[in-house]
């Protein structure tokens, strides 16, 4: 092999290694994990190997896609901020116009391929990405702290596309794991705006504690998480869950609201750190119970 | 000290086998064993993932007294509700053990009146984890693998110990060591209880 081409291969590494951080692989395998948890709560038949990859394959791809343009239109405030100022995009390791290109192309393929599985789930995977990078980083992010919201409302779509293409029709059922996402997501992202305050800051982009101080964002933190593990533990019966399943994701739901208390009266920043892990862990041992049911 | 990804494996692990006696280990049983048995091992899942995300330095907050005390009151009490005939007296045992445990801990108490209390508490407890099961066993009212329960109260009253030493600064063996030690000893209590419950 000539040293051209060598060089060419480890170019084209380096770059699906720069794009591949550009999706937030975890972020997108928690929100793809809820999507595929959703669609196997339908319990309807899961082993069609087809339908399952297509769920992971267009989830994957308009989470990735959306997620990719988020960078590319936030690249001027991740440049502002030490925890994001080395990322591809604002470090200028990626064109600007390639970026874009490539979150589109992903984006379009990804509720592309949702719409030609199912006109609902397409519609429900798209209003996702649409609230996300639209609606959520547009035209909200910068102008008020509430944009989380419908950030929050974002990460509920792949969970409610899942059971509603499970089921080929939107229940009680969906509506509520779509709300335990909606109302984990604000323990997830506070804590890490309280974290990074002063990034934010920097950037001028609005966050709770900027604009109500951090009494609130605490007790918002907490008051989320409660209905959060309310919600699942409503859907979880609602789907049938075994009772011991029940009584484990009532355990869990516990350490989250354990969490939430101490960071509402006795807080700091280990419990901060810990609220935002273990919200993580929480969620995707939640979607976990909810697939090891049906299966 | 900084953990290391075994001992990160091994409190997992833990976490797996605790998550799984909670949802499937004590189908069937009465509603105050399932009560009791839920909250011992959902402690111990609870404390295994917040001990992989701080660390060891957790252990030097001082809510763990108090945290490690509910796991050996609940479990003995599920023992006793299940296997004894004096469950009134244990259950109402219990709930002032974990009362004057917590607040000895949380306000000012004289002289050694907390040591004492946490002594006594962990130690009727601990007793009764160890020494009921294997009674039982021995007795032909249980399967032999129920003894596997009293090991595991062993194990958990050693690491109780360890700990105990480790908080009062007069550590038999080094921080180290025992830190070392803590995660593989969690996890062997915790087979010891799965294997004991689930074949006992």
């Amino acid at each position: 092999m000539t040293t051209a081409a060598q060089s060419s291969i480890e170019n084209r590494k380096s770059k699906i290694s720069l794009y591949w951080s550009l999706t937030k692989p975890l972020q997108t395998g928690l929100l793809l994990a809820t999507g595929l948890a959703g669609y196997m709560s339908a319990r309807c038949p899961i082993f069609n190997m087809g339908t399952i990859l297509g769920v992971a394959g267009s989830l994957f791809l308009a989470i990735a896609g959306s997620t990719v343009l988020n960078m590319w239109w936030d690249r001027d405030i991740d440049a502002k901020m030490g925890r994001t100022q080395k990322r591809a995009t604002s470090s200028g390791l990626v064109s600007e116009n390639e970026v874009l290109r490539v979150g589109l192309i992903l984006s379009v393929i990804g509720v592309g391929w949702a719409v030609a599985m199912d006109a609902l789930y397409g519609l429900i995977v798209f209003a996702g990405l649409f609230f996300d990078v639209v609606v959520y980083s547009i035209w909200l992010k910068r102008r008020t702290a509430w944009s989380i919201v419908w950030g929050g409302i974002s990460g509920a779509m792949p969970i409610l596309a899942g059971r509603a293409l499970g089921l080929g029709y939107v229940d009680w059922i969906g509506i509520t794991l779509a709300l335990g996402i909606l109302f984990w997501i604000p323990t997830h992202t506070l804590t890490f705006s309280m974290k990074f305050a002063k990034d934010y800051a920097a950037a001028c982009v609005p966050t709770f504690p900027s604009t109500y101080g951090l009494g609130f964002t605490r007790a918002t933190i907490a008051i989320s998480s409660v209905l959060a593990a309310a919600s699942m533990i409503i859907a979880g019966i609602g789907i049938g869950m075994a009772w011991g399943f029940l009584r484990l994701l009532g355990v869990l739901s516990a350490g989250l609201l354990m969490l939430a208390v101490a960071i509402t009266f006795k807080p700091s920043e280990r419990v901060n750190f810990g609220l935002f892990k273990y919200a993580s862990i929480y969620m995707l041992a939640a979607m976990i119970l909810v697939v090891i049911e049906v299966i | 000290m900084k953990m290391t990804p075994l001992h990160r494996v091994l409190l997992l692990v833990t976490g797996i086998l605790a998550a799984y006696q909670v949802a499937v280990g004590i189908d069937g049983f009465d509603a105050l064993p399932i009560i009791a048995y839920t909250i011992a091992f959902g402690v111990l899942l609870v404390a295994g993932i917040l001990l992989i995300i701080w660390g060891f330095d957790v252990l030097d907050s001082p809510a763990v007294v108090i945290v490690s005390t509910i796991i050996p009151l609940s479990l003995s009490l599920g023992l006793v509700w299940q296997h004894a005939s004096f469950r009134t007296s244990y259950l109402v045992l219990a709930i002032v053990g974990f009362l004057a445990v917590t607040l000895t801990r949380s306000i000012p108490a004289p002289g050694k009146i907390p040591t004492i209390v946490l002594a006594l508490v962990h130690g009727i407890a601990g007793m009764t984890i160890f020494l009921l099961p294997i009674s039982l066993s021995i007795q032909g009212r249980t399967q032999p693998l129920f003894s596997l329960v009293g090991v595991g109260g062993a194990l958990i009253g050693l690491g109780g110990l360890l700990l105990s030493f480790l908080k009062a600064g007069r550590p038999i063996v080094s921080r180290e060591t025992i830190l070392n030690v803590l995660p593989g000893l969690l996890l062997l209590m915790t087979i010891c209880f799965v294997i004991g419950f689930k074949f006992g």
